[in-house]
């Protein structure tokens, strides 16, 4: 299964000349290359699905970059259902993307620049997923970081970019740090970083401590936490969810393909292909539960008070991956990687959507406000539709893909052997109407009533999209319906599929209900998505009343609860939390402690004083070399004189 | 084992030291034990009985140095032939083709130096 | 009595060499289109290669062997001379020195390396080291109007015997001790007496110790190389930087590994020293340099240290690591001499560093492949220069000599000073000179095969790695 290889290697091949040669000669055909080899990679990875679906399975190393002793350093691939499928969807969405951001970057300076990046974006996350070990998927992690601040700043010239670049980079420094040390702690413990080993070998170290702070904590418990930081950077978990709502900031296929579809899901699959060692540990377990429930919570609670339609996303997005790891936090890994699966199509959809209306909106100073747009349905209607479908799908409307993901991972929570199960199903089921809510907020104050971005745009009509944005949009609104259709549970008579093919990597959830419950367990299970659904409708039509019928409803959060509404509307301050606890002290130890005495004092000494001594040391020793050929002689035979005598020093 | 082996190169020594001694011995003792006369004819130096024509330093055409530089090629040339003839009937084939192939060499660097006009007075 | 003809195969790729480089300084009147010579000295590179791989595992009398280490250096001798060849048309036409006399004479002395690669035997070891020597001698000071070429030539000459003479006691102490000049002899004599403390044989170990330290050119016998390098003809600097260097590492590794493997405490307590010694000094001295060619003399002579510790580990390992080392130095020393030829015109010498000043913004290509090479010489990943020391380095830490090694990490900072500063001139100045380049189709070429190998090989050192282990005799 050699030709697996080629699948992350086409687009970086693309990415290479298009930087290379993408300013001076390839200029506004810089998207040919990246596109075709996108596509290349996306058939070669449907093959390696089918094949992976035929029972194919391959590990093998393409070369190693460094042996020394055990620790080898290795580029090397892993075919297994979990990478097949992430392959596929990652090609996928980033082919489909691929050929919107022709017409959505159509006039950008910086086309050839975009269409590099994303390509090369596209070969990290395969990277990443693609990997058959840890330091693989270290370097894929890294990479995708470095694309993602490249793309995020894509706009360097504006400073909000600038910043979010940065601010998302720095961020996700503190997770790296972790999963970085998490990685060191798997090499001392197996003495190798390939999966396969590790995974065979965890359950004998199931049961050992190490000292830590002087408590004995479990070796697993300790390598799960490290790795799962990496996690809740990547994944933009709290506390480190900061990073995406700024994110924003990049072009919008930015925003669809890494922090929605893929490089956001990144922390999801650690978590899943870890999964052994996480299993072994409760307190991991519960680690992971409680950051996916807390997030899903939070992001969902301060998405409605948004007024930018892309940060609405956004924290949609934040939530959205809260249930995946609501799902790994109860064990049910197979339902977390089915609602990353469905996840990236109808999330993608919205943002592409969103994109397609500020396209729209682009002569308006800030074309994201969704206080000015409005009525939109008639003037775009093909982005209109899709985008309702995408909103139906996230709200868990029955018959389209989030409604059966979702429901996998509450039917798990609830069912879990995990004490936290009950407490996870209830949030989630809470959140699943925020979730309604807040996306038909999008829809209605969008596309539905007046439009009121008259006097903003200046006479400019609002305008549907060109195909080339309109038809990718199509494609995955049947992907954010019929994705779905791959796990229906055997409640619905279905078969699920999915967690089927993704059980030799994922294994079982493990199910513990009560003898009364077990007897009933099709009809609890029918019983708990009817709940979900009619929250989910009733937050849908909630949203209808409030923004349709009666708007003046609108202001009754701000005038009632001003509070409640500046703290929802603030992000819960978490911004300003983190610039007074970390931030100024940081800057201040920076600055006033180790610039003013340490740096200037020791450092700079050091650095300057080194240097001037081997300057003055060569330049006497440069004396010696006189030109003169006795004098080299006699130097030459004085170190021989030296050497000779050295015999006597044995 | 050291010693032993010290002592076998004693000899060596001390032929070397007497050879020494006997050098030094000779310059020396002629110089206190011969009568000296000097008058002019005797301090210049000698040409064969002619009159010197100018100082012994001055330099000389680098053509005698090329010229000098094949006579001795072509001398070390004979050293290995003489005793290569002397023995030919017992040392065989091998032998005569690392001869000819020697000579060959010698002649490649002949015709070089001959070609670059080393031969060649003006 | 005519005892049959011994096998001569195993010589074949040094009678060839010695045959067509006869053939080209004869012609060198006749032949007027002086290219013919480049081609022929191509086409004779790549014959001998194949007749290297076609010959090894032969040998010749039980002094001369064509085996893998062998074909090891000499691959490397020939990518030097390949590469050395191409950089040498365009710029030989500027200084007058495209002849054929020119190349034979470094098809002479890359027949000297090869004698010195395969020679098992001291004598013939000698022999080689000697054909080269003379050589590249007179490639020294194949400029002879110019004063600093035959200044450099005649000083290298002059210490050259100086280094010869302790050559020659070496190998007669060592004779004297075990009544053998063979190497396998040798080992074998000195495996069943024990004779590991006699003076006499630490007096010959060091002398070993000190006569190839000068043709490595290793503190403080290293005072030829920068006056050599100035003089002599660039290309000739770059083929000698590395040629002759890697001739001395095979001869010193076949030596001390081999004839002399049951005496490593004696030969590491010389090696050690002078190592230490060597990176540092060469280091520093780099750092005040402001010719390129005498501060890349100097860089070289502080690589010659880091190649060392390979030796010193005295392991197959180290030895593995030392040839890897010297092939990716080939490629990126004769890369960077490269660009100073690329630089030379009939009225601009390009050898100061401030020659380089702003180079990014007339020549960014130039430029870029400069700061390759650069980067690589101070051992930055992702280039071969990083892969190559890294293997050294672990190779003398794994052998027991971490001390040794925080020296070489240490003096390796101090070195990277110089490359970055012609870095930081070319990147960071604004251009005072009007340089134009004098890129011919042969230079390109080179510089091509230049830094291919040192990216290629610093993001997949395997293939490398994989053939150096191979030919030090270890499992794959």
């Amino acid at each position: 299964m050699t030709y697996v290889v080629w699948i992350p290697f086409l687009p970086l091949i693309a990415s290479i000349i298009t930087l290379l040669f993408g300013r001076w000669y390839i200029q506004k055909r810089a998207h040919w290359l990246p596109c075709i080899a996108v596509f290349g990679s996306f058939l070669l990875a449907m093959k390696t699905l089918i094949a992976v679906i035929h029972g194919a399975r391959a590990s093998f190393d393409l070369y190693s970059w460094i042996i020394a002793d055990t620790f080898k350093v290795g580029v090397g691939f892993q075919v297994d259902p979990l990478s097949a499928m992430m392959m596929a969807m990652v090609t996928c969405l980033s082919f489909l993307i691929h050929v919107y951001s022709i017409g959505y970057m159509e006039d950008d300076p910086g086309y050839y620049r975009f269409f590099a990046y994303i390509s090369l974006f596209t070969f990290s996350m395969l990277m990443l997923v693609s990997g058959n070990n840890f330091l693989q998927l270290f370097f894929g992690w890294e990479a995708v970081g470095l694309c993602s601040y490249l793309l995020i700043g894509f706009w360097y010239q504006k400073k909000s970019a600038a910043d979010a670049a940065k601010k998302a980079f720095i961020v996700n420094r503190f997770g790296d740090f972790g999963f970085a040390l998490g990685v060191f702690l798997v090499f001392l413990t197996f003495g190798t970083v390939y999966y396969q080993p590790v995974f065979e070998h965890v359950h004998e170290v199931a049961h050992e401590t190490i000292r830590l702070f002087g408590h004995d904590v479990l070796l697993v418990t300790l390598m799960a936490v490290l790795l799962f930081c990496g996690s809740l950077g990547k994944s933009a978990q709290f506390p480190l969810h900061v990073w995406l709502p700024d994110a924003m900031e990049g072009p919008t296929p930015v925003s669809a393909l890494i922090h929605a579809a893929t490089m956001v899901t990144a922390g999801v699959f650690l978590v899943c292909r870890c999964h052994e060692i996480f299993e072994l540990s409760n307190v991991a377990m519960a680690v992971v539960a409680a950051a996916g429930t807390f997030t899903c919570f939070m992001a969902a609670t301060i998405a409605p008070t948004q007024f930018d339609i892309k940060r609405v996303i956004a924290y949609s997005t934040l939530s959205q991956l809260g249930y995946m790891f609501m799902a790994c936090g109860v064990g049910a890994f197979a339902a977390g990687m089915f609602h990353l699966f469905t996840h990236a199509y109808f999330k993608a959809l919205l943002f592409l959507g969103a994109g397609s209306v500020m396209h729209a909106m682009h002569h308006a100073p800030d074309p994201t406000d969704m206080r000015y747009m409005g009525g939109l349905k008639k003037y775009m209607p093909e982005t209109f539709w899709t985008f309702l479908i995408a909103s139906l799908s996230i709200s868990g409307v029955p018959g389209l893909a989030g409604f059966f993901s979702k429901d996998e991972i509450l039917w798990s929570a609830f069912a879990s052997v995990y004490p936290w199960g009950k407490l996870v199903w209830f949030v989630g089921t809470l959140v699943a109407g925020l979730t309604a809510f807040y996306s038909f907020r999008v829809v209605f104050m969008t596309f539905f009533g007046e439009f009121r971005g008259r006097e903003v745009l200046h006479g400019h009509e609002p305008h549907e999209s060109p195909k080339v944005m309109t038809i990718p949009l199509m494609i995955l609104a049947v992907g954010a319906v019929v994705t779905g259709w791959l796990g229906v549970p055997s409640a619905l008579g279905g078969s699920n599929h999915f967690a089927h093919f993704m059980e030799p990597v994922l294994g079982h959830p493990h199910f513990h209900l009560s003898p009364a419950l077990e007897e009933h367990e099709h009809l609890v299970e029918l019983l708990l998505m009817g709940v979900s659904t009619v929250v989910g409708l009733l937050g849908i039509y909630i949203a209808y009343v409030v923004y349709c019928q009666r708007p003046e409803l609108q202001r009754l959060l701000p005038e009632k609860c001003p509070k409640l509404y500046r703290y929802l509307y603030r992000k819960w301050y978490w911004d300003e939390i983190y610039l007074y606890s970390i931030i100024k002290p940081t800057l201040f130890l920076a600055r006033g402690v180790i610039q003013g005495v340490l740096d200037s004092a020791c450092i700079e000494g050091t650095v300057n004083g080194i240097p001037d001594l081997i300057r003055r040391g060569g330049e006497g020793l440069r004396k010696l070399q006189n030109g003169v050929v006795n004098t080299y002689a006699l130097i030459m035979a004085t170190g021989a004189a030296v050497v000779l005598l050295l015999i006597y020093l044995f | 084992m050291q010693i032993s082996v010290s002592l076998q190169y004693l000899p060596i020594l001390l032929v070397a030291g007497i050879v020494f001694i006997i050098g030094v011995a000779m310059v020396t003792i002629n110089k206190f034990l011969s009568v000296k006369r000097p008058y002019p004819e005797k301090r210049v130096a000698y040409e064969c009985g002619l009159p010197p024509t100018g100082q012994p330093r001055h330099r000389f055409s680098i053509k005698f140095y090329a010229i000098a530089i094949l006579f001795v090629v072509f001398d070390v040339e004979a050293v290995f032939l003489y005793p290569w003839a002397v023995t030919f009937d017992q040392i065989g084939l091998f032998a005569y083709v690392e001869m000819v192939i020697f000579i060959i060499l010698l002649l490649v660097a002949y015709f070089y130096a001959w070609i670059r006009g080393a031969f060649q007075w003006e | 009595m005519w005892s049959s003809l011994p096998s001569f195969v195993a010589v074949y790729p040094e009678t060839i060499l010695v045959v067509v480089a006869s053939a080209l300084v004869l012609l060198d009147r006749v032949v007027k289109f002086k290219d013919v010579f480049t081609w022929i000295t191509l086409a004779t590179v790549a014959v001998t290669l194949g007749v290297v791989y076609w010959t090894v595992g032969t040998s010749f009398a039980f002094s001369y062997a064509a085996d893998s280490y062998a074909l090891f250096f000499k691959t490397i001798f020939l990518l030097v001379l390949l590469l050395a060849t191409l950089i040498s048309p365009g710029y030989g036409r500027v200084v007058g020195i495209h002849f054929g006399e020119y190349y034979g004479l470094m098809m002479y002395a890359v027949a000297g390396m090869m004698i010195m690669a395969s020679a098992k035997d001291l004598v013939l070891l000698y022999l080689g080291l000697e054909v080269m020597s003379l050589s590249v001698y007179v490639l020294a000071g194949l400029l002879y109007s110019d004063m600093r070429s035959l200044e450099g030539a005649m000083k290298y000459f002059l210490l050259g015997s100086f280094a010869s003479a302790f050559l020659l006691l070496a190998i007669t102490y060592i004779y004297g001790l075990t009544s053998s000049i063979n190497m396998e002899a040798i080992a074998n004599y000195l495996g069943t007496h024990g004779l590991l403390a006699n003076k006499a044989l630490l007096f010959s170990l060091a002398l070993f110790a000190i006569a190839f330290g000068f043709k490595v050119a290793l503190v403080p016998f290293h005072m030829w190389a920068p006056d050599v390098y100035e003089g002599a003809p660039t290309s000739v600097t770059a083929f000698m930087s590395v040629g002759p260097k890697a001739a001395g590492f095979a001869a010193m590794g076949r030596v001390f590994l081999l004839a002399l493997g049951t005496a490593k405490v004696g030969w590491t307590h010389f090696l050690i020293p002078l190592a230490v010694v060597t990176f540092f000094v060469g280091a520093s001295l780099a750092v005040v340099q402001t010719n390129i060619k005498r501060m890349l003399a100097y860089s070289s002579v502080a690589h010659a240290g880091y190649a060392v510790l390979g030796i010193i580990a005295g392991t197959k390992e180290g030895m593995s690591a030392t040839m890897m080392y010297l092939f990716i130095y080939a490629l990126m020393n004769i890369g960077a001499f490269g660009i100073i030829i690329l630089l030379r015109q009939k009225d601009f010498l390009g050898e100061s560093i401030y020659d380089f000043q702003g180079l990014s913004k007339t020549h960014p290509v130039a430029a870029l492949l400069m700061l390759v090479f650069l980067f690589s010489l101070a051992g930055i990943p992702p280039t071969a220069g990083f892969v190559g020391k890294f293997y050294v380095f672990r190779s003398a830490f794994e052998a027991g000599h971490p001390l040794l090694v925080i020296a070489a990490v240490l003096a390796s900072c101090i070195a990277a000073y110089p490359y970055l500063r012609v870095v930081m001139l070319m990147y960071m100045r604004p251009p005072e000179k009007e340089v134009t380049l004098n890129l011919t189709g042969y230079l390109f070429t080179s510089l091509a095969i230049s830094l291919t190998g040192v990216l290629l090989f610093g993001v997949w050192p395997e293939p490398l790695i994989h053939f150096a282990r191979l030919c030090c005799g270890l499992a794959p």
